[in-house]
């Protein structure tokens, strides 16, 4: 029992990091379809296009020695940008070629079509990685301030660099949160995302709204994929598959298209995911080890799309005729 | 002009310039059997053969000299053939049944190959000593008797069925896009199960997978003998694994045909184009859409049952999401809800993955160590011993599966070869 209670707050702390990559995740999942009711199947490549640039950027800093005397701060706000930037124009462009002629379509049609950028990103990423770097298993650089642990009673001790994830991500949250609620922008995003036909006779850019979604949602994946990075370090062109999954499971969650949603839906399956990794074998005497909380996760998202497919926050959405 | 087109259109030409294709392509192979154009050619001619205008008779004569007689001469010539033939059939009978619940119910299932995986583990574990993990060798002792492939095949079909009808039954009523995330998921949870399923009682051996598997039973071998054949068993597994494949294809077409052209077809493709008109015309939406999993599933079941049998060996990696994505990939190039489109796209894209990016990476591979300059406009001159080991095209499959996903949606949604009645109805 003594090892249950002693991981706890570890399991605890990496638990809320995860959920709040997942929310950040989520939040292109859930923007994008509050506003064209279509899941951006691609944007688990926009997030992973993001870890990959976070990376190039700390590998030509380190090769300029340049990683040790940057502030850690300075550092961070510096990979993130460039994540954010790299993911943000990407899936501006991706909504521009793959989505936009397809806006009339039968509804399985961008559904289609996105699943297909999905795998040829993939592929882009990998050949553009192995062409660039003859590798295309890359490991963040270790940062030696990140790496810190701190303290929080006498036996307990967490890694810095979950709570720089989460404070990371908390900001970035919150910030979001004023743009879509407080500012004009926001109210124009949110206008098309009720009714596409009535915001353009109030004089809403559709088209431009409809990218900007893409352009928020893109980087705040770019963002969890810098954060994912520096988190767990290995990354590859078909990291993203799973945790966009699950971010998609998290927004479901949520109640899609409900940004709060997503948070609370990130943070719930982040922790859920957690427990599950560490406890699930413990409990079963090793029966039942950590692969399992991929089938939790899965299971969690046919369970909810079968019986509360309004998630636990959203409301009802009616079927469009 | 309009002399030579009524000349060229006549049956007689028409049956001519087939025979002329299959006959010189053929030999061709025959001729050069290391060629990959010549064999691209034979498949070429079997297009002309679909789109020729000869009596259907003969078609159907035509159809069962290639594949039942020329193409097991030429693979007993490159063995090579013969497995791209199976594999072809097999991806036939999976985009075949994809195309029942995609192409006709219109419902998007994008974790199909876990019925596949059903089928193909169905029988690695009863078909190996795998069983006796969990049943006592006092009792059973596995592996089964060769003979119980058959029943197996038919057996494949019910289990497969069944597990459709199970994942069908509480998912069916959730829209388009959730459906198609929710059948993912279950896709994965089949292969994580299946990956991890060989603790605490070990079903499945986990990622190190199930070896040997039993192959059916050569009971034609008496007759071969009396007859004074004889033949290496390589050659004649590969011959027998093919002409089982053709059996299967056949009788998979042709329960497809009938079933898009019964009444059961037209109300899949009433739900397809309007769910909600079709209720309301007293289509009964669950009955349906169940019975569209469940035929969609059985087809990918006893290919399972098929693909353990001629592989040997299985493991968990057979069956990941990007064969999902790949047999769906078929189903859109050639058309969805189109029979001869499907045979189509599952050919041309297990022949593009087999045999055509693998040439590409070789011919590459030689190209750079002839060290030749190329001159290409605005660069300047290169050195093609400088092409990076990195453009090699055959590890670039699901590059392949995406940018066919994206044109299709884009261009040409209907497919290759659009299903006839869209044809009519739209003019297309």
């Amino acid at each position: 029992m003594d090892i249950l209670i002693a991981i706890f707050p570890q399991v605890l702390v990496d638990g809320i990091a995860l959920g709040f990559m997942y929310a950040l995740i989520a939040l292109g999942y859930t923007m994008v379809y509050g506003v064209l009711t279509f899941i951006n199947f691609a944007h688990s490549e926009i997030f992973v296009a993001g870890a990959f640039v976070g990376v190039e950027v700390l590998l030509t800093l380190q090769a300029w020695g340049l990683l040790q005397d940057l502030h850690p701060v300075l550092l961070l706000l510096l990979v993130l940008l460039a994540g954010m930037t790299m993911s943000g124009v990407l899936a501006l462009a991706v909504e521009r070629v793959a989505y936009r002629p397809l806006r009339a379509a039968p509804r399985l049609v961008p559904l289609i079509s996105a699943i297909g950028v999905s795998f040829f990103l993939q592929d882009v990423i990998r050949f553009g990685e192995s062409l660039w770097r003859n590798a295309f298993y890359l490991t963040y650089p270790s940062i030696p301030f990140f790496d810190q642990r701190i303290q929080l009673t006498a036996f307990v001790d967490v890694p810095l660099k979950s709570l720089v994830v989460i404070v990371a991500a908390i900001l970035m949250l919150v910030g979001l949160n004023l743009l879509v609620h407080r500012t004009k922008i926001g109210t124009a995003i949110r206008a098309v995302a009720e009714d596409q036909a009535t915001a353009s006779l109030m004089g809403i850019d559709v088209d431009r709204m409809i990218a900007l979604t893409f352009l928020i949602g893109g980087a705040m994946g770019g963002a969890a994929g810098v954060l994912f990075g520096i988190q767990y370090s290995l990354i590859t062109p078909y990291t993203g598959f799973i945790p966009g999954i699950k971010a998609f499971t998290a927004a479901v969650l949520g109640g899609i298209g409900n940004i709060p949603g997503a948070m609370v839906g990130g943070v719930v399956l982040g922790l859920l995911e957690a427990f599950a990794a560490s406890y699930l074998s413990l409990l079963t005497g090793g029966a039942f080890g950590a692969e399992y909380k991929d089938i939790f996760a899965f299971s969690i998202l046919i369970l909810i799309l079968v019986f509360r497919p309004q998630g636990l926050l959203g409301e009802v959405v009616r079927e469009r005729a | 002009m309009d002399g030579y087109r009524t000349w060229f259109l006549r049956p007689s030409t028409q049956a001519a310039v087939v025979t002329v294709a299959l006959l010189l392509s053929s030999f061709l192979v025959y001729a050069f059997p290391r060629s990959l154009p010549a064999f691209l050619l034979f498949q070429a001619s079997l297009l002309i053969l679909y789109h020729a205008r000869i009596a259907r008779a003969l078609k159907i004569g035509f159809a069962a000299g290639a594949l039942g007689l020329l193409l097991p001469i030429l693979g007993s010539i490159n063995g090579y053939y013969l497995e791209v033939g199976i594999q072809v059939g097999i991806f036939v009978v999976l985009a075949l049944g994809l195309n029942i619940v995609v192409g006709l119910a219109g419902l998007l299932d994008l974790g199909y190959v876990a019925f596949f995986a059903v089928g193909a583990y169905l029988w690695a574990i009863f078909g190996s000593r795998q069983a006796n993990q969990f049943v006592p060798a006092s009792l059973i002792q596995f592996p089964l008797a060769p003979e119980w492939f058959f029943v197996f095949l038919l057996l494949g079909v019910i289990v497969a069925g069944v597990t459709g009808i199970l994942l069908g039954l509480p998912v069916l009523r959730l829209r388009g896009d959730y459906l198609a995330i929710v059948t993912l998921g279950f896709g994965e949870v089949v292969r994580v199960l299946v990956n991890n399923l060989d603790k605490p009682i070990n079903f499945t051996n986990g990622p190190i997978g199930i070896t040997p598997i039993q192959r059916p039973p050569l009971f034609f071998l008496p007759v071969l003998e009396g007859l004074g054949i004889r033949a290496s068993p390589a050659v004649l597994y590969a011959l027998y694994f093919y002409f089982l494949v053709l059996l299967i294809v056949i009788v998979v077409t042709l329960v497809s045909q009938r079933l898009h052209h019964s009444h059961i077809g037209r109300a899949w493709e009433a739900i397809r184009e309007d769910e909600m008109a079709a209720a309301a015309m007293g289509v009964p939406l669950v009955r349906m859409k169940l019975l569209a999993f469940a035929a969609g599933a059985s087809f990918a079941g006893t290919m399972g049952v098929l693909f353990s049998a001629k592989q040997l060996y299985i493991n968990p990696e057979s069956f990941t999401f990007m064969e999902s994505i790949g047999v769906l990939a078929m189903v859109i190039l050639g058309g969805m809800g189109s029979i001869p489109g499907v045979v189509l796209g599952a050919t041309v894209v297990t022949v593009l993955n087999l045999q055509v990016l693998k040439e590409l990476s070789i011919w590459l591979n030689t190209l750079r160590h002839t060290e030749a300059a190329i001159y290409i406009p605005l660069i300047g001159s290169f050195n093609i011993s400088q092409l990076p080991p990195q453009f090699e095209p055959a590890k670039y499959e699901r590059m392949v599966f995406g940018i066919i996903l994206v044109l299709m949606m884009i261009f040409r949604p209907q497919g290759m070869i659009p299903p006839r009645r869209l044809r009519r109805t739209r003019g297309g």
